[in-house]
């Protein structure tokens, strides 16, 4: 290994790592900053600053490292939330297959009833899973196909039910608004529901996923977070703006289009690979 | 105007009141918070470094140094550069769809990025705007009900939709709806592909063997306006493999500021064609680099 010194140019070359991995421009900022304060002018070697890099955003997110514990009173409610295409659907069945095969029974609701061929995609996964899916025509009150759901759920002992939602854009207020009453009626059928709101964000998005998290916190208060599509070249650093502001759990990232391509997150692996280190 | 940057650059020009003369050091307070504005609005760092140069450029000339209000002077010189690289003012070239029929687009792009809602935008604007007789065909042998989504959009736009043939492989596909194009007389044929990561060699493979057989017209790379840093990197890698002639940035409807757009136009220098302006088979907006730049500079 050749050693350098971490000199100015050295620690702005990894400042624009950070920033060209979505962390921000602040973030990546602070997280130099707090690098050059403990080993400024030191020799190191390209792999030990990558390291040291790695820990400093691993603090940030060990903390927020969590399982989705859907182990509590029978049924578990989930709901997916999120903008358009970000994976919602592809994390909730893969989540499906997951819990089939640790022996649950899970059921899924097509609670997408906008977008052509929603409840087709969920029907899908549902046969992967081979879990039955909730469903209603096409153009369907989403907020009823729920309740529909917990009361099927009930009705047949499911230890969990998964409910799709559409995208949605977090700055269009009618269809917020829309995901308002999902859970609302949701809460009406059963108090204690949802046990969990995920947030699925695009593993691809830059600075946007703050407002995301902000816009679906305030209407669905999320519970926790899975990063899709960390399969591309994109880094997700995008994650870490959001953990530092709001301190949600993550549970998942997603890793391709597979039954199989779900992790559980881990904040050392995920801080490596954002530092530029295999793992 | 341009509330994001005008606010950055006060704070510079605020200390300079009374002086009057901006010096070359002024200049360079003034471009940090132009790459901080710039980073903030999405678009990809080495396209801000390359703007920020330019920018330099073209700002420590004598102009602004004598200039009166020299912020309002700096934001325009910004406005103004990032119009240019995003292909400048006026018309920007439409689809080509001329040639003998039928014509091929092919649409590529990451997963979910909105090829297959754009596709059927794309068959109705042809339609109702071109008067072309247009087909749709989906290649995407992957994502469950893919065919399905295309064929009842397809439905809802009143195109006409390539009939989906259980376990045939994506260029097979193609090569059907070209032939299926030309014997029942359509202008265009739409080919909907399978999202893709630029690293799946297999993926990208298939992509480029699709276009080798089909030879589209215009090859456009969809994809999502909310894109962050990793804009260029796949505008790069699709840009390398395959005959890209356009870009089509969607969920321009968000509150993102559409820096993607600026990265993705300048590695590749494709125009972008169109801008996705919703989930409806109407919403699809002509690009406008003017529109685009003061959203950009936060307008
Ligand atoms: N490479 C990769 N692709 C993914 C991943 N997760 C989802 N996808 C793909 O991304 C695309 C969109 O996924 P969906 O699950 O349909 O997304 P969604 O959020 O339900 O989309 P809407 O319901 O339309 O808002 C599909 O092609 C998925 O196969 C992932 O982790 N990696
Ligand atoms: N708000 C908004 N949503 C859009 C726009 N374009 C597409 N969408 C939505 O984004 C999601 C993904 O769109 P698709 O057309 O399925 O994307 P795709 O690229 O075909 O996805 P894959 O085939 O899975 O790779 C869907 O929910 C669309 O309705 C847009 O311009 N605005
Ligand atoms: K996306
Ligand atoms: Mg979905
Ligand atoms: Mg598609």
């Amino acid at each position: 290994f050749t050693k350098r010194k971490l000199d100015a140019a050295a620690l702005e070359e990894l400042e624009d790592a950070l920033i060209a991995a979505d962390l921000g421009a602040p973030a990546a900022a602070r997280v130099t900053e707090r690098l050059a304060r403990d080993r400024f002018d030191r020799e190191v070697t390209d792999e030990e600053v990558r390291a040291a890099l790695a820990d400093v955003v691993s603090e940030t997110l060990m903390p927020l490292q969590c399982d989705l514990d859907v182990t509590g009173m029978s049924p578990q409610v989930v709901v997916f939330v999120g903008v358009n295409g970000s994976g919602k659907t592809t994390t909730l069945g893969k989540i499906a297959v997951k819990l089939k095969r640790e022996g649950r029974n899970p059921l899924l609701a097509a609670g997408d009833t906008f977008r052509a061929a929603a409840i087709e995609q969920v029907s899908v996964w549902g046969e992967r899973a081979g879990a039955p899916v909730i469903k209603r025509e096409i153009g369907a009150d989403a907020a009823g196909l729920a309740f529909d759901a917990l009361e099927t759920a009930e009705r047949d002992g499911h230890d969990v039910v998964l409910i799709d939602t559409a995208g949605r854009l977090q700055n269009k207020a009618e269809l917020m608004d829309e995901l308002r009453k999902v859970i609302r009626v949701i809460k009406k059928k059963m108090p204690e529901a949802p046990h969990h709101v995920v947030l699925v964000l695009d593993g691809t998005v830059g600075s946007n996923a703050v407002s995301q998290a902000e816009a679906f916190l305030e209407a669905a208060n999320v519970t926790g977070v899975v990063m899709t599509k960390l399969d591309g070249t994109a880094k997700g650093g995008a994650l870490v703006q959001v953990a530092e502001k709001f301190r949600l759990p993550i549970h998942y990232i997603g890793i391709g289009e597979g039954e199989e391509d779900l992790q559980p997150f881990s904040a050392r692996d995920f801080s490596r690979a954002l530092a530029g280190l295999e793992d | 105007m341009f509330d994001a940057l005008t606010e950055r650059l006060g704070g510079v020009f605020d200390k300079l009141t009374g002086r009057g003369v901006l010096s070359e050091k002024d200049v360079d307070a003034a471009l940090r918070e132009i790459r901080v504005a710039l980073l903030e609005a999405d678009v990809a760092l080495p396209v801000v470094k390359d703007v920020v140069a330019k920018i330099r450029e073209r700002a420590v000339g004598e102009d602004v140094i004598r200039a009166v209000a020299p912020g309002q002077q700096v934001v325009k010189i910004v406005h103004d550069a990032l119009v240019d690289l995003l292909g400048g003012e006026g018309e920007q070239p439409g689809l080509m769809v001329e040639g003998e029929p039928p014509v091929a687009i092919l649409m590529a792009g990451l997963q979910g990025s909105g090829k297959t809602t754009t596709s059927a935008k794309l068959a109705k604007r042809l339609q109702d705007v071109h008067k072309k007789k247009v087909l749709l065909a989906s290649l995407d042998t992957r994502r469950p009900a893919a065919m399905e989504q295309l064929q009842q959009l397809a439905g809802q736009v009143g195109v006409g939709f390539l009939p989906i043939m259980a376990n045939q492989r994506a260029v097979d596909i193609a090569k059907r709806a070209m032939n299926a194009g030309k014997l029942q007389g359509y202008d265009v044929v739409i080919l909907d592909t399978a999202g893709r990561t630029s690293i799946d060699e297999d993926m990208m493979a298939e992509a480029k063997s699709i276009a080798d057989v089909t030879r589209p017209r215009e090859t456009l790379l969809v994809a999502d306006a909310l894109t962050g840093q990793d804009a260029v990197e796949t505008a790069k890698r699709f840009h390398e493999r395959l005959p890209l002639t356009g870009l089509v940035l969607t969920r321009m409807d968000g509150d993102g500021r559409g820096g993607a757009a600026l990265s993705m136009r300048h590695v590749t220098g494709l125009p972008i064609k169109f801008l996705g302006v919703s989930e409806k088979p109407d919403g699809l907006d002509a690009f406008d680099a003017k529109r685009l730049a003061g959203r950009i500079l936060g307008r």
